[in-house]
């Protein structure tokens, strides 16, 4: 299954790299279907930057999960690099999270026993990488992001801001097809989030897929593109003619 | 790429539980001692059975032994006690074995008496055994050097001897022993040959020097004289002391009789014969027949017994122990809930999960094993030491216990890394 996924990933660029079609998601509680996303339809191309952005409770957050293939929907279909997806095993989800998607998170997600570089080198670990392998793409990384003066440190030691750049270095291990982002900047200070923005401007110069979740009106500017939710359904959306002014 | 995996999660395993060390060492506690006592028990027992097995043993698994017991007190119809006491067996009960049993190979009857032997300066007490030159065909007694006691001594009632290697400890420190004349009671015997009980440990030799060593007290040795010469020398009756009724006489012709069978299965017939010739000449309950095959079979039932006694208290604390361990790794597993969220979004599979989980149990109960065996080998060793009891550690008692400690580490484990492995990943990064 993985292999024909990846056999499709040789894909043109106009091509969209993920595309939703009617996608809905639902919660039972009880008796009640407390609907969280709406009648999805989203295409991608390689290469965008979007901003998903919207109230808090929009959905936001299950939508960008559901690109993550960390949840699966209700109904609706989505490809990923061409290839269908909603009808993943939970092993091979598991593999395209390892081999194709790079998630940050507003809290980090570090694991707190292990150091930089091993932090790094966990989804590399998944994906059956040497250890030597990993350590010198870790390494390599992590210098990437300015941290390379600090490779042996625990997560505890370092500030938010170097946190979420380790976050980054990690999101970066595999060479992923997108990086997920939700509310990068969510627990930092305007300076490390800027920072952090920064990075995220410099991936995308580098043709990285990004779409991240933000209340911040600084990505949204950044962006191509700003996907507003409300109430689980696409609001609007709204291209960004302005990208790559700064 | 397997063994990097494994090399991998296992550093992993041990760094998160050393990062508890306490808790890690609680848990292992339950294993350690789990399996340090199946292992202790286990060689303590054993060394018991051997032991015993080994006594057995010496007695002759063809043997039949019968021996002369004092019969309970008798009153004589005066109420007066009888001075002169003649019971036991006689040369008659010898003569009637040889003829009226089938499938006998040999009987040997034996005269035993406690004496004191002298050679030159030198004096020991001794037990002295009237017997026949076949009596090394029914015991373990091997002669090193010399001959043993032959027809011809037994016919012309010799004065000649044999005796055991205790008794050329005990009076010929330098001296060769063969050709010297030893002291008992009024007479000199002549030493023809040292012979020497096989497996003849100090603290066995009580027991295997039988009928007589209750009223020897504590020996030196055995010497063997032929039994023709114990009758004519010694004669048949004793002084006995007596608190209650002053001095007794006591008649006894023969302390014991062994009978060597040709075949095992020929133990059991060959007994209920030789007790219905002693119920019919007898009238007095003066014999007692002991058979080695018997006691044999009796120890190794009670051997069976106390292994599955053993068992199962070990089963249990091991199954204790595996709850403990259960308990642990739930707790683990719930702290963590993050940490496997996060694992799964970065793509670890389910089995990936598992592998993490199981293996820390696994390491934890090996090491808890490895532990055990260490103090599972020391207990033996100090009840050996300071308790003076004979303990046998197996090789297999060893496997046994490392294999069933980790075979409840993983089955205890896998619960909790199961559940670990199914919790949803976003609700486990949501999760504080
Ligand atoms: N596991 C769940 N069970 C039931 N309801 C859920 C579950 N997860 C999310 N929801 C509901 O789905 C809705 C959307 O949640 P979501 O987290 O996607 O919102 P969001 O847009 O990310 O909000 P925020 O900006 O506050 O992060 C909410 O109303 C939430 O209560
Ligand atoms: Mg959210």
């Amino acid at each position: 299954m993985i292999q024909q996924y990846q056999d499709n990933l040789q894909f043109d660029t106009d091509k969209p790299i993920l595309e939703m079609r009617d996608l809905c998601k639902s919660y039972f509680i009880g008796d009640g279907e407390l609907k969280v996303l709406k009648n999805i339809n989203i295409s991608i191309t390689p290469g965008e930057y979007v901003a998903i952005m919207g109230p808090s409770g929009s959905g936001k957050s299950t939508l960008l999960n559901m690109i993550g293939c960390l949840d699966r929907p209700t109904s609706g279909e989505y490809f990923l690099g061409g290839a269908g997806v909603s009808t993943l095993d939970d092993d091979d989800l598991s593999s395209i999270r390892g081999a194709r998607i790079g998630f940050i998170f507003q809290s980090f997600n570090l694991i707190s026993q292990l150091n930089i570089i091993e932090n790094i080198q966990v989804p590399m670990f998944y994906q059956g990488l040497t250890e030597h392998e990993s350590a010198e793409r870790a390494i390599e990384l992590a210098k990437m992001v300015g941290l390379g003066h600090r490779l042996k440190h625990r997560p505890t030691e370092l500030s938010g801001g170097q946190q979420q750049r380790v976050a980054i270095a990690r999101a970066l291990s595999n060479d992923p097809l997108i990086i997920l982002a939700d509310e990068p900047t969510g627990n930092l200070d305007s300076s490390s989030g800027s920072e952090i923005l920064d990075i995220l401007h410099g991936l995308h110069e580098q043709g990285k897929t990004l779409i991240a979740v933000t209340h911040d009106e600084g990505i949204a500017r950044e962006s191509e593109r700003v996907v507003r939710l409300f109430d689980g359904a696409i609001d609007k959306e709204e291209h960004n003619k302005k990208r790559n002014q700064r | 790429m397997f063994l990097y995996r494994l090399k991998r999660t296992v550093k992993l395993g041990i760094k998160s539980l050393w990062m508890h060390r306490l808790r890690s060492t609680l848990t292992a506690l339950g294993i350690i001692f789990g399996v340090s006592s199946v292992i202790a028990m286990l060689a303590i027992g054993e060394g018991a059975s051997e032991d015993a097995q080994k006594k057995i043993a010496q007695l002759g698994s063809h043997n039949i032994i019968v021996k002369t017991q004092d019969p309970p007190e008798e009153k004589s119809a005066t109420g007066q006690q009888q001075t002169l006491k003649e019971y036991g067996l006689t040369y008659s009960d010898a003569e009637r074995f040889r003829s009226a049993i089938p499938n006998v190979q040999v009987i040997v009857p034996n005269r035993r008496i406690a004496q004191e032997a002298q050679y030159r300066t030198h004096r020991a007490s001794i037990e002295v055994v009237g017997t026949v030159p076949w009596y090394p065909q029914i015991s373990t007694l091997k002669v090193q050097y010399g001959r043993y006691i032959s027809d011809t001594d037994l016919r012309y009632k010799k004065g000649v001897c044999v005796i055991d290697e205790k008794i050329v400890k005990a009076l010929f420190a330098f001296d060769y022993p063969i050709g010297e004349d030893i002291k008992l009671g009024t007479d000199y015997y002549r030493v023809v040959g040292v012979a020497r009980e096989k497996d003849d440990t100090p603290e066995s030799s009580e027991t295997s020097s039988s009928g007589a060593s209750s009223q020897a007290g504590a020996n030196v040795g055995t010497i063997y004289i032929p039994l023709t010469t114990a009758k004519d020398r010694f004669g048949e009756t004793s002084v006995q002391m007596n608190s209650t009724s002053g001095m007794i006489m006591e008649k006894v012709e023969l302390q014991e009789i062994i009978i060597k069978v040709n075949d095992l299965s020929q133990i059991i017939p060959t007994k209920q014969s030789v007790e219905t010739l002693l119920k019919a000449f007898h009238k007095k309950n003066d014999y007692n027949i002991t058979v080695p095959l018997e006691l044999m079979k009796k120890q190794q039932d009670i051997q069976r017994i106390f292994t599955i006694v053993l068992g199962s208290i070990a089963a249990i604390s091991l199954i204790v122990g595996g709850i403990g361990i259960m308990n642990i790794m739930l707790a683990t597993v719930s702290e963590r809930t993050r940490e496997i969220g996060i694992r799964r979004a970065l793509g670890a599979k389910k089995r990936d999960i598992i592998f993490q989980f199981l293996s820390e149990t696994f390491i934890l109960t090996a090491a808890g094993g490895i532990l055990g065996i260490i103090l599972g080998l020391g207990i033996p060793y100090l009840v050996q030491y300071y308790g003076n009891m004979p303990t046998v550690v197996k090789g297999s008692s060893l496997i046994l216990a490392f294999g069933i400690s980790s075979a409840v580490g993983i089955i205890f484990g896998l619960y909790p890394a199961y559940r670990a492995a199914n919790m949803d990943p976003i609700e486990s990064l949501r999760h504080e």
